[in-house]
């Protein structure tokens, strides 16, 4: 399903250029609009549908065994933190909306700037212990597992 | 050459690639590494790049040992008996340890994991599994990379590794080129952790056309992870072990949540169970140790993922397909309904466009499944990737030199689908992975293990001309003829891939021969593939998007040689189902219960083959 721009509703942004994994959506140069320089390249990720402000870029199925007439639209909203879908049918019979949260949290705000965290102790940095750890392997007191923790060895060959 | 050269200097790690296993290693490199110089460089935008790029409907490796779920050496007796019993189990355990301290903060920042409203744990898919809202996953550990990181360069096709030359087999950097630009970057370090992706569309694709992006692993996965370090001369294990998936038809959508949560099962054109049947005559193939359906059957231990695509595909051989999966009577809860698509929706939106397009409505329509081309990656059902040391408290002799997840070669680190012998780490035990391997590129500077790099200058030229000769071999080449895409003298990385892709299909176990291979296809398809080398010096690139195209053409060529000679070196069917040695039909323990490592000489291109000693750490059994 290789993504398609619509002439009218494109005004040449470049956030779907920005965002594309592919590298494929690219600016026509004559028109200054996007559009999908390799469809067979496309995964069909909707990256840049999500990101176009302007709902300018769609999707029509892969011409090799998608016929045409169906839809798939997206509206994708950071501030509330969801996801909204709808899904046509090429019959018209079914016609879906689905919605999925896409964050808990405010954007970026939970997450540690690392570089103003108290410093690992040298019994840390000589230990197996990643950041926050032990504590988050289980969120209790309960350390690290190891292979004498766990009562294991490793031996060489063994066909169990 | 109208291109600048840019140089980013006094680089202590250098993430290459920024999937989950790269974000983990800029985000934890940072607690580290404190006052370190911290540069990520990235294909795409790092907001959307790598596998996970449209998100993922369920985090597919946690073990859930704070609600009594499991304890790590589960997880690893459970890979090593999806793998047949290849697998670093020093390594597996590692990751199974520490993934869960990597999903807790998930949650904090903000990714929806859904709660089981009644026991208050996390809501299982199966028993590794947990299932999410993750349409935002790859942005949400984006945001945490960048936090840690000093730059990131967006855009950076990373083409080659730099190599030290005061001290042989020590990695000194990385090279590339921005993909808008054109411009040239040198990234100049004393750690590289390669976090690139793994391989698709290196057999031929089922779909033909337009659908040929429609693959099951991202498009944009070009085997760099492989390719950068199979060319610096980093030994490599499993490569041999591709992956066949077995998905719905065409659109490749995801079937663990169908199978696992909504309890949909498949059957033959006819309607039958059709898998048991084909166990006795695969048990004599592999073996009792690795298939007793009786017993397995009473200790419910899953079937290999390779053996249940092995009865699928003997099945549609038989003449009884296609297989179906039974959705319509699951499909009649309408919660579950729901679930179906959002599945779909949260990871793999083509399928939902596809079966809008094809009326296929699941509540009244079983749709049809596939067997996908096989695939070579490192972190799903699947262990290709480099040959890493292990952590020191785990890891025997032969597993251990050093630093946790280093390559063979120094300062080379990995994470994700870069690391050989840890399959089903998925996107969490990558992003751990990336954690322990950031943790370990810290320590080996602060040991000073990085100091005294040379780079000459004149290595940064020679990359340079290599770089950027696509470009001069098209302009060149495009004069002697009017027009079009023929030319007797250059190919273009569309024309490269079809032929690496046919190649593989036909001489390496692809599709198109359902996955049947021997020592004489084997060989054959090397002599082919020796020259398909000769011709790729002649690609030719017609811009700076091409010229990207013919840089992940020749990491996917480098991926793909290095799957010949695995294939080749291993004579026997370890995986029936993933691919078959036609001249040794039967599983091997007395031979082969060993994993397979491989170097590829850089300044020959010979390849050197061995055999590394298993370790297993737990029994088959369950304590």
């Amino acid at each position: 399903m290789p993504t398609f721009v619509y002439m009218t509703r494109c005004d040449g942004c470049g956030q779907c250029v920005d965002i594309c994994p592919s590298d494929i959506m690219h600016i026509d140069k004559s028109l200054r609009r996007a559009y999908n320089i390799e469809p067979n390249m496309c995964w069909e990720c909707y990256s840049c549908v999500k990101a176009c402000p302007h709902h300018a870029i769609d999707v029509r199925g892969y011409a090799d065994f998608a016929p045409l007439g169906h839809s798939v639209r997206v509206h994708r909203d950071e501030e509330k933190g969801v996801i909204a879908w709808r899904i046509k049918f090429r019959n018209g019979k079914k016609d879906m909306d689905l919605l999925a949260p896409i964050t808990t949290k405010p954007w970026g705000q939970e997450i540690p700037q690392l570089a103003d965290v108290a410093a690992p102790s040298d019994e840390m940095r000589n230990s197996e212990l990643l950041f926050n750890e032990p504590k988050y392997v289980r969120l209790d007191d309960g350390g690290l597992h190891t292979l004498e923790s766990n009562g294991l060895k490793l031996k060489e060959g063994v066909y169990y | 050459m109208a291109y600048k050269t840019i140089i980013e200097d006094d680089i202590d790690v250098l993430v290459a690639g920024a999937g989950l296993g790269g974000t983990g290693a800029a985000f934890e490199a940072r607690y580290w590494g404190k006052d370190k110089k911290i540069v990520i460089a990235e294909k795409a935008n790092i907001d959307r790049s790598g596998a996970v790029a449209q998100g993922l409907y369920a985090i597919n490796c946690y073990m859930g040992t704070r609600w009594g779920e499991n304890n790590p050496e589960d997880h690893v007796r459970y890979a090593r008996m999806d793998l047949m019993g290849m697998v670093r189990e020093d390594l597996a355990f590692d990751m199974a340890r520490h993934v869960d301290s990597a999903v807790h903060q998930f949650e904090e920042w903000g990714l929806p994991l859904m709660r089981n409203p009644e026991t208050g744990s996390y809501m299982r898919e199966g028993r590794w599994q947990i299932m999410i809202h993750g349409e935002s996953y790859k942005p949400i550990v984006a945001e945490a990379a960048k936090k840690s990181a000093d730059k990131v360069f967006n855009r950076i096709c990373v083409t080659h590794l730099l190599m030290d030359e005061a001290q042989e087999n020590r990695v000194a950097g990385a090279v590339g080129f921005n993909v808008r630009t054109g411009n040239y970057h040198v990234f100049k370090a004393k750690t590289v952790i390669v976090g690139a992706g793994g391989a698709s569309n290196i057999f031929k694709p089922r779909s033909v056309g337009e659908g040929a992006g429609r693959v099951w692993y991202a498009p944009w996965s070009s085997g760099s992870a492989y390719g950068l370090m199979i060319e610096a001369g980093a030994k490599m294990t499993q490569m041999e072990n591709r992956i066949v998936l077995a998905r719905f038809k065409d659109g490749y959508g995801p079937v663990g949540a169908y199978f696992l949560h909504l309890k949909t099962y498949t059957q033959n054109c006819n309607g039958e169970e059709y898998e048991s049947k084909w166990f006795p005559a695969l048990t004599e193939m592999v073996g009792k140790a690795y298939l007793d359906t009786e017993g397995q059957h009473l200790s419910h231990k899953p079937i290999p993922t390779c053996l249940r695509n092995h009865a699928f595909i003997s099945e549609v051989n038989a003449g009884r397909g296609p297989i179906h999966m039974v959705t319509m009577e699951a499909f009649q809860d309408p919660h579950l309904e729901e679930i179906g698509w959002h599945n779909f929706l949260g990871m793999t939106v083509g399928q939902a466009v596809l079966w809008a397009a094809t009326d296929v409505d699941p509540k009244y329509e079983n749709p049809e499944l596939t067997t996908s081309e096989p695939y070579v990656m490192g972190s799903h059902a699947t262990g290709c990737g480099a040959w890493c040391s292990g952590p020191e408290d785990v890891s025997p002799p032969e597993y251990f030199w050093g630093y946790n997840r280093m390559t063979s070669v120094a300062g080379l680190f990995g994470a994700g689908d870069a690391v050989g012998g840890t399959p089903h780490a998925f996107s969490s035990g990558s992003f751990t992975e990336g954690r322990l391997s950031a943790k370990a590129a810290c320590k080996y500077i602060d040991d000073g293990k990085g100091e005294g790099i040379v780079v000459s200058s004149k290595q940064i030229e020679d990359r340079k001309k290599e770089i950027y000769k696509p470009l001069e071999t098209y302009t060149v080449g495009r004069n002697e003829i009017v027009a079009g895409t023929v030319n007797p003298n250059y190919i273009n990385p569309r024309q490269g891939l079809d032929r690496l892709q046919k190649l593989m299909d036909e001489y390496c176990g692809g599709f198109g021969v359902n996955y049947m291979t021997n020592d004489k296809l084997l060989q054959i398809g090397l002599k082919k593939m020796k020259i398909l080398g000769e011709d790729l010096e002649k690609v030719a690139a017609e811009d700076i998007h091409e010229l990207l195209r013919a840089w992940e053409l020749k990491h996917r060529f480098l991926t793909s040689e290095s799957v010949f000679q695995h294939t080749l070196f291993r004579k026997e069917t370890r995986w029936p189902g993933y691919y078959y040695r036609g001249d040794a039909m039967k599983l091997d323990d007395e031979n082969w219960h060993v994993l397979t490592v491989s170097r590829r000489d850089p300044k020959t291109g010979e390849y050197t083959m061995e055999k590394a000693p298993l370790y297993h750490l737990v029994g088959d059994e369950e304590g």
